[in-house]
């Protein structure tokens, strides 16, 4: 695999496959000096054309934990305020020497146009509504901790802006390859204009779906989606589709919930289910540099897709289990 | 004024077919027969397994000039179209400034002169394009336009676009065209809105903002007995809603564009923005739809929307790049290939849609699409309709690059233009 553009690029043998990979490197990061020589001698570039301080931190404390080299491009520090073309940004880039970018864009498919025009790596970092591939292996990978060793069963409900959250768009695509029922919950005006293809049920009615699932994935809420009357007030939004104490209070005991963040505490999730014990969302933030980790160390390590790294036991007991390209 | 004879081909016009030679002189057809023979000094023009055809007529380009020479001129947009076997063009006024003005109006013209096609002009319907007040519609048709429009912005309010249709009865021959897409609807998409711009999370344009425009024009034409045409008509209900007004004989008529006939909205999937333009790639049931519009004559036209850019504005991700693409130098093969060789169309067909009818909508029918006889206008075209080729953006006339068609395999090619009698292409070979 050269580049991480899409789940797509994945499917559910190389996600497992990411996700064998991130326990081995889960593990690294937990030592008293946190980093392995693995990528010594690469030079990872991150280039955010939106603000993202968690995914761009995420991402280079994974390449510096791999003794790669870093540097950091971002928009208001740039050319690109003086109309330089994507292009051109990238051949600049590129002609510093460099082995991936790791890229975040507010339009759809820029990773994909960027990868036609390098020879480097792209690591796709979320591209408009498009896709976040490393949210969703994190994701997984934090899920799989919990649930494992399968996802297969598990039934997650995804809730909140899915038409605009590339976060959702991902996520299906990998909670599904790995065997959960998802079903998506959200007004009409919150959900995509045709969800053919999908792997995902479809529900408006948060309690009703509430009682039978596993996994709550809530998703942030922009304040802007209100003034564009995609429904007519957070409150309202909070009242109908937000994890308030009252709702978390009838879940199943074992419930767990999950936000990408940054959360909106009071809209789509209560302060005190954000901090509560099924909440997961701090170790998803953990969980998301040893999977970045794995994620570089295979697009750029040496050799084999998932060599042996001194001090490194990458455990393979799993991929057994993964069910077979083609067996979907 | 230079002879020519062009020899060994098959004469198709709007009165039929049949095996002939031409000879041209003095800017006219002045026979048409077997075994011309050719004068000292006339030039010969080979057509051995070529159709012979009038010029085509391409209703919808951008030339950018004035405004965005460094993506296209009238010499280079003209010469493309040249090459396409087009021998006049509607030049929109999305360009900078707006062809809201006589003198703009003048200046276009005069460059047009000397240009490989004749270059007709598109006025405004409203000041600036602004879709508010009216543009000096008068004054624009006195220096000979016909074809009114706000190009790619729609007329937004149905009182504005009364008031032009009703305006325009005034100037006989004069049409309001429209860009069929509502302005609220479509604000801020950039592909067509369905399966796959759900998937790929592209913002949308959904196929009603076409229908809902098509649909409260064509009541406004009946309300004022005005003459519309629908800009590039892109989907199935569009193409319904002409058919119906038709059938009720109001003053409307419709065009189709090459990729929305040949093209889906699947091909954005690459992220690749050469495949975005407005109105955007539909589905496949709407490029049914095109065709069948086209076969039984509910769309009367075929017009590309050539629309240049450099390539740097297409270096960008697909939401960020203006929408367009090239289309004067594909349209024939396209045409060819997609309608012809699958046998929707037949040749005498698709020259309607590319020649005769299209120089009707734009009231250019008296110089051009004329019947290949004695005393007629010589805007000819000269088609090999087994040429082979790979359209390749490079290689094209245009100061730009963007063809969704490079690298695809098309049948069909003009050979020979001719324009006022004098060979603006000789074997694909652009003479000016």
């Amino acid at each position: 695999m050269k580049h991480l553009l899409s789940i797509d690029d994945l499917g559910p043998v190389g996600i497992e496959a990411i996700l064998d990979l991130s326990e081995s490197f889960s593990e690294v990061t937990q030592r008293e000096i946190p980093k392995v020589p693995a990528l010594r001698g690469k030079t990872v570039v991150s280039l955010f054309y939106e603000d993202s301080t968690r995914t761009r931190i995420s991402f280079e404390t994974a390449a510096k934990r791999l003794s790669a080299d870093t540097m950091s491009f971002t928009i208001s520090s740039s050319s690109v305020k003086k109309g330089e073309s994507l292009l051109d940004t990238v051949q600049t880039i590129e002609a510093m020497g460099i082995d991936a970018i790791v890229v975040r864009h507010h339009a759809a498919g820029a990773p994909h146009r960027i990868a036609q025009w390098t020879d480097a790596s792209v690591i796709n970092a979320g591209d408009g509504r498009h896709e976040h591939p490393t949210q969703a292996l994190l994701d997984c990978f934090t899920l799989r901790r919990h649930r494992g060793p399968s996802l297969a069963g598990s039934r997650i409900a995804i809730v909140g802006d899915i038409r605009h959250s590339r976060v959702a768009r991902s996520n299906v695509k990998a909670f599904a390859a790995l065997g959960a029922e998802v079903t998506l919950v959200a007004p009409p005006t919150l959900l995509p204009e045709s969800l053919a293809g999908w792997p995902a049920t479809v529900s408006y009615d948060l309690d009703a779906v509430l009682p039978d699932v596993d996994v709550v994935y809530l998703l942030r809420i922009q304040r802007e989606r209100a003034e564009a009357s995609r429904f007519p007030s957070l409150r309202e939004y909070t009242s109908r589709y937000g994890l308030t104490v009252e709702r978390a209070a009838r879940l199943k005991p074992d419930v767990l919930v999950m936000h990408p963040g940054p959360m909106n505490r009071g809209v789509e999730i209560a302060a005190e289910v954000a901090d509560g014990p099924a909440s997961l969302v701090r170790e998803q933030v953990t969980n998301g540099v040893a999977v970045r980790m794995a994620v570089l160390y295979s697009l750029l390590g040496s050799s084999s897709a998932y060599p042996r790294v001194d001090g490194m036991r990458p455990t393979h007991a799993r991929s057994t289990d993964a069910p077979k390209e083609g067996a979907r | 004024m230079t002879e020519l004879v062009i020899r060994g081909g098959t004469v198709i016009d709007e009165t039929g077919e049949r095996r002939a030679d031409v000879r041209v002189a003095d800017g006219r057809v002045t026979e048409v027969g077997s075994g011309l023979s050719a004068g000292a000094g006339a030039t010969v023009l080979d057509a051995e397994g070529c159709v012979v055809a009038p010029g085509l007529v391409d209703i919808q380009v951008h030339f950018r000039e004035p405004g965005r020479e460094d993506a296209e001129t009238i010499e280079t947009g003209a010469r493309g179209a040249a090459l396409g076997g087009f021998t006049a063009v509607v030049a929109m006024p999305n360009t900078t400034p707006p062809f809201d003005d006589p003198a703009v109006v003048k200046s276009v013209l005069e460059a047009g002169r000397r240009a490989a096609c004749e270059v007709n002009v598109a006025g405004c319907i409203t000041l600036g394009r602004a879709g508010v007040e009216l543009a000096p519609m008068g004054e624009l048709y006195e220096l000979g336009v016909r074809v009114f429009t706000d190009d790619g912005d729609c007329v937004p309010t149905a009182a504005v676009m009364r008031r032009a249709l009703e305006y325009a009865r005034a100037l006989p021959g004069a049409v309001i065209s429209q860009h069929a897409e509502d302005p609220s609807l479509v604000a801020g998409g950039h592909m067509h809105e369905g399966e796959w711009s759900s998937r790929l999370g592209i913002p949308g344009r959904p196929a009603e903002a076409e229908s809902i425009i098509v649909a409260r024009d064509l009541e406004l034409v009946r309300l004022t007995g005005g003459r519309y045409h629908v800009l590039h008509m892109s989907t199935a209900r569009a193409t319904e809603l002409v058919r119906q007004a038709k059938a009720e004989g109001l003053r409307v008529t419709a065009e189709a564009s090459p990729q929305h006939f040949s093209l889906t909205d699947e091909a954005c999937a690459s992220f690749d923005p050469v495949f975005k333009m407005n109105p955007p790639l539909r589905s496949d049931r709407d490029v049914a739809a095109i065709i069948a519009g086209l076969v039984d004559g509910t769309i009367d036209a075929i017009a590309t929307d050539h629309a240049p850019h450099v390539p740097e504005a297409k270096a960008q991700p697909f939401e960020e790049a203006p929408p367009g693409m090239l289309g004067v130098e594909t349209a024939l093969a396209v045409t060819l290939t997609k309608l012809v060789e699958p046998g929707s169309l037949t040749m005498h067909d698709a020259l309607a849609l590319l020649s005769w009818r299209p120089a009707r909508i734009a009231g250019l029918e008296a110089r051009h699409g004329r019947p290949v006889a004695p005393g007629e206008p010589a805007n000819l075209c000269v088609i090999d309709p087994a040429e082979q080729w790979v359209p390749d953006g490079e290689r094209m006339a245009s100061r730009s690059r963007n063809t969704p068609f490079a690298g695809m395999k098309l049948t069909g090619r003009a050979r020979h233009t001719v324009l006022r009698g004098e060979p603006v292409v000789i074997h694909g070979e652009a003479q000016r």
